[in-house]
């Protein structure tokens, strides 16, 4: 076991109030489709992308940014609340030293790359039928865990 | 492309897809003030599963992760319902890319991901350990280290301009250039 030191535990929010987890389902299962319909989950478009030879990830990404920032902008200026009743905050990233952020960032594209997934999709790549992907479910449970256990010793 | 084949068989255009995706942001937010960012299951699960003596575990997974994980679930069925709505085609990527994958020694263009790569036959390979197994445990390690993936980093993140996940975007597309042009050609 490593040895322990202190670090901020970015726990995610509490909810007091939270709507039907049916809502979920049915986003999750709209992120699915989406997911394969636009074929972003395939090893290929990666690929693709990876050698800048289609505009197509990048339109899809950088749109997907410019729809989501344009959103976050006008939740903020209405000041909206949610379903549940609680005004909208995105909590901030903490920087520190940024390690963690361009480290374990290149690690996940080194996995992006060999795997043509990233997490959503290797949910979304199981359910369409490519089974093997269940294989790096699995060894990215247990990539997860290890950095878990690292964690007390790893820069961040 | 007439309008059929946009919502039938066929991709869906890079501009119906995008704005499409970027729309989870809001939808979370304004569902239960919750943020879109998918590898937080990870750990999620890894809690459920195997919290053992790891600190980075021990939390209240239900109050925490239980939407994301019912997310998560709904990602996986949506993927089984598209691939049976509309018919079967291959990924149409571009000419280059098929004769850069072919000067690699990729011969099989079908389905979303190659067979010489994917499938439970050549799991034990060389190219298949390294594209799923290895592959499978640097995105789970790199999302759990960097705090999130493409969607908690390159949409969420990005789109409240956090600083922290442009640095991490940046590691993506650096990790992603090092392993298609220096780990690739060597599994061939």
């Amino acid at each position: 076991m490593p040895r322990k030191q202190p670090i901020d535990t970015e726990a995610p929010a509490p909810l007091e109030r939270r709507p039907a987890l049916l809502v979920y389902l049915l986003l999750g299962i709209a992120f699915g489709v989406v997911l394969t319909k636009s074929e972003v989950l395939s090893w290929f478009r990666i690929q693709e992308m990876f050698r800048f030879q289609s505009f197509r990830m990048y339109g899809i990404i950088g749109s997907a940014l410019a729809t989501a920032a344009l959103s976050v902008a006008l939740i903020k200026r209405l000041h909206l609340k949610s379903a549940s009743g609680e005004l909208i905050s995105i909590p901030p990233k903490v920087l520190g030293s940024g390690i963690r952020y361009a480290a374990g960032g290149t690690i996940f594209g080194l996995g992006w790359a060999l795997t043509g997934a990233c997490p959503g999709p290797l949910f979304a790549l199981v359910g369409a039928g490519v089974t093997v992907i269940l294989a790096a479910v699995l060894s990215a449970l247990f990539g997860t865990w290890f950095y878990g256990w690292l964690r007390p010793i790893l820069p961040h | 492309m007439n309008s059929m084949s946009v919502w039938g068989s066929d991709a869906w255009p890079w501009y119906v897809a995008g704005p499409l995706i970027g729309l989870f942001v809001p939808a979370l937010l304004i569902a239960g003030n919750m943020l879109f960012g998918f590898s937080s299951n990870l750990r999620h699960l890894c809690a459920i599963l195997a919290p053992g003596r790891v600190e980075f575990f021990r939390y209240d997974w239900r109050r925490q992760g239980l939407w994301n994980l019912v997310f998560m679930l709904g990602t996986l069925i949506g993927g089984f319902l598209a691939v049976h709505w509309g018919a079967p085609h291959d990924v149409a990527i571009s000419a280059q890319t098929k004769s850069s994958l072919a000067r690699l020694g990729l011969h099989d263009f079908s389905g979303l991901a190659p067979a010489e790569l994917f499938t439970w036959r050549v799991l034990l390979t060389l190219r298949g350990f390294v594209s799923v197994v290895v592959g499978g445990f640097l995105v789970g390690f790199g999302t759990a280290y960097a705090g999130g993936c493409t969607s908690g980093h390159a949409i969420s993140g990005l789109a409240d301009f956090q600083l922290p996940s442009l640095i991490a975007v940046l590691g993506f597309f650096a990790g992603g250039l090092a392993a298609t042009y220096f780990i690739l050609p060597l599994l061939f």
